[in-house]
């Protein structure tokens, strides 16, 4: 039923690209199933199972979330601690026991340290060992990121980049929020595309590999800054990488694109859903108030799963509501 | 406020030394201090996102949006720290030339002040 599961024994001359396409077989909490069309896929509709799609038990599996946005107190959602609650009960009531939790950015809404502060404390709920995070725009407002690092230090280091190995795969942490420039898009910086250059030097081609950034590693949509002006040239030296899982959030929203053997997605947010890229009638990426009754629909989180030997990777996205 | 409270001070004094005080404090203090002219922070834009003022104006930005904003300049002589829903940032423009600014978290979003000189 699953792309990947049609795709595995297909002997087509194009098999690379299409086993790469096949990662992107993805699954909802309301069981949406995705399909592929010209490289970037669309949910075909619900299924009438609403159950969730069984883990393989050699899976390494964790989890995202994104933009809990701490501190945020407006129409949109008055409770954005209580929306990271739910989360957090969803994610230690999973049967399989997620690895760690990433967290993909703006983890505050004001870089505030009492935001911070009490972020940190929520992610102490999370049954799991580790919560590694990278920063939004949203945690470098003033001090850039010294009040985020205060909290979040991912290596002791004082540096928002960094990576981790974790069960045969290969982790990244970028920050691609501090380089934002008149009338572009941000950008990653030269001495942090350098690091990467060297970080990737080390390994074999064939580790799988899952970057973590919070804005989107493509042009989402450029007329409201949902891009990174020098993707390029991270992508570029991840091209010659087997299996490239990027994960992003920012745009409150899971959209996904493959270029290649990368597949980049975009997760949901805990705090409030924004508009679709160019919305129409909307006019500015700012928060959707939605009824009362819908919001749990549009937040959530994501379960994934990597099984050695294979490049597809499981996605499943959770609403809150499910 | 300081001409109130000149004006205050003043009633106590014949009305001779008030018009004497009036012409001598109260009109040169007008010539400087012209009124400050509001630019809008609201759904992600500047509005006006030009403003055409006279050197020494004061130009007051509020953010209306739910999201924060900041502004920087262009040439770094001015910048905000972030502003919340309804946070106000000042700046007064004493010398002549065109200021392009931008939000630091928004970049698409930039305006721009010709100063001239009074």
């Amino acid at each position: 039923m699953t792309m990947s599961d049609s795709n595995r024994n297909d002997a087509a001359p194009d098999l690379a690209r299409r086993k790469a396409l096949g990662c992107l077989a993805a699954w909802t909490g309301a069981a949406v199933v995705w399909s592929v069309a010209g490289g970037v896929p669309r949910a075909l509709g619900a299924t009438n199972s609403g159950g969730m799609p069984a883990v393989s038990k050699n899976a390494l599996t964790f989890v995202q979330i994104s933009d809990t946005h701490i501190g945020f107190h407006k129409e949109a959602n008055p409770d954005v601690a209580g929306s990271f609650r739910r989360a957090i009960a969803d994610i230690n009531g999973l049967p399989h026991a997620p690895a760690f939790v990433v967290h993909t950015g703006d983890v505050s809404h004001l870089s505030k340290a009492e935001e911070f502060g009490q972020a940190r404390e929520l992610m102490q709920e999370l049954h799991v060992d580790r919560v590694h995070t990278v920063p939004g725009e949203h945690d470098a407002l003033d001090d850039g990121l010294d009040g985020y690092l205060k909290f979040f230090d991912h290596d002791g280091k004082g540096r928002t980049w960094y990576s981790f190995d974790q069960g045969g795969v290969h982790f990244i942490g970028l920050s691609n929020v501090l380089n934002f420039k008149m009338g572009t898009m941000t950008s990653l910086g030269d001495e942090q595309i350098a690091w990467l250059k060297r970080d990737l030097a080390r390994l074999p081609h064939s580790t799988p590999i899952v970057v973590l950034a919070h804005i989107p590693m493509w042009t989402v949509w450029e007329p409201w800054g949902w891009g990174t002006a020098d993707s390029a040239a991270a992508l570029a030296l991840l091209r010659p990488f087997g299996s490239v899982t990027v994960l992003n959030g920012h745009i409150h929203q899971a959209l996904q694109k493959i270029e290649g053997h990368i597949a980049l997605h975009t997760g949901m947010s805990l705090a409030y859903p924004l508009p679709t890229p160019g919305q129409a009638g909307i006019g500015e990426p700012g928060p959707v108030k939605v009824p009362a009754g819908e919001l749990g629909k549009l937040l959530g989180t994501r379960q994934l799963s990597l099984v050695r030997g294979q490049r597809e990777l499981a996605l499943i996205d959770t609403p809150l509501d499910h | 406020m300081s001409n109130l409270f000149l004006r205050n001070r003043l009633a106590r004094t014949s009305a001779a030394c008030l018009f004497a005080a009036c012409v001598a404090m109260l009109v040169p203090a007008m010539a400087i201090a012209a009124d400050p002219v509001a630019v809008s922070i609201s759904k992600f834009a500047f509005t006006p996102a030009e403003i055409s003022i006279a050197a020494g104006t004061r130009v007051v930005w509020k953010n209306a949006d739910e999201t924060p904003h900041t502004l920087a300049s262009r040439d770094k002589t001015f910048a905000s720290k972030a502003l919340d829903t309804d946070d106000t940032f000042e700046h007064t423009f004493t010398d002549a030339g065109d200021f392009s600014y931008f939000c630091t978290l928004h970049p698409f979003m930039t305006g721009v002040v010709h100063v001239h000189k009074q």
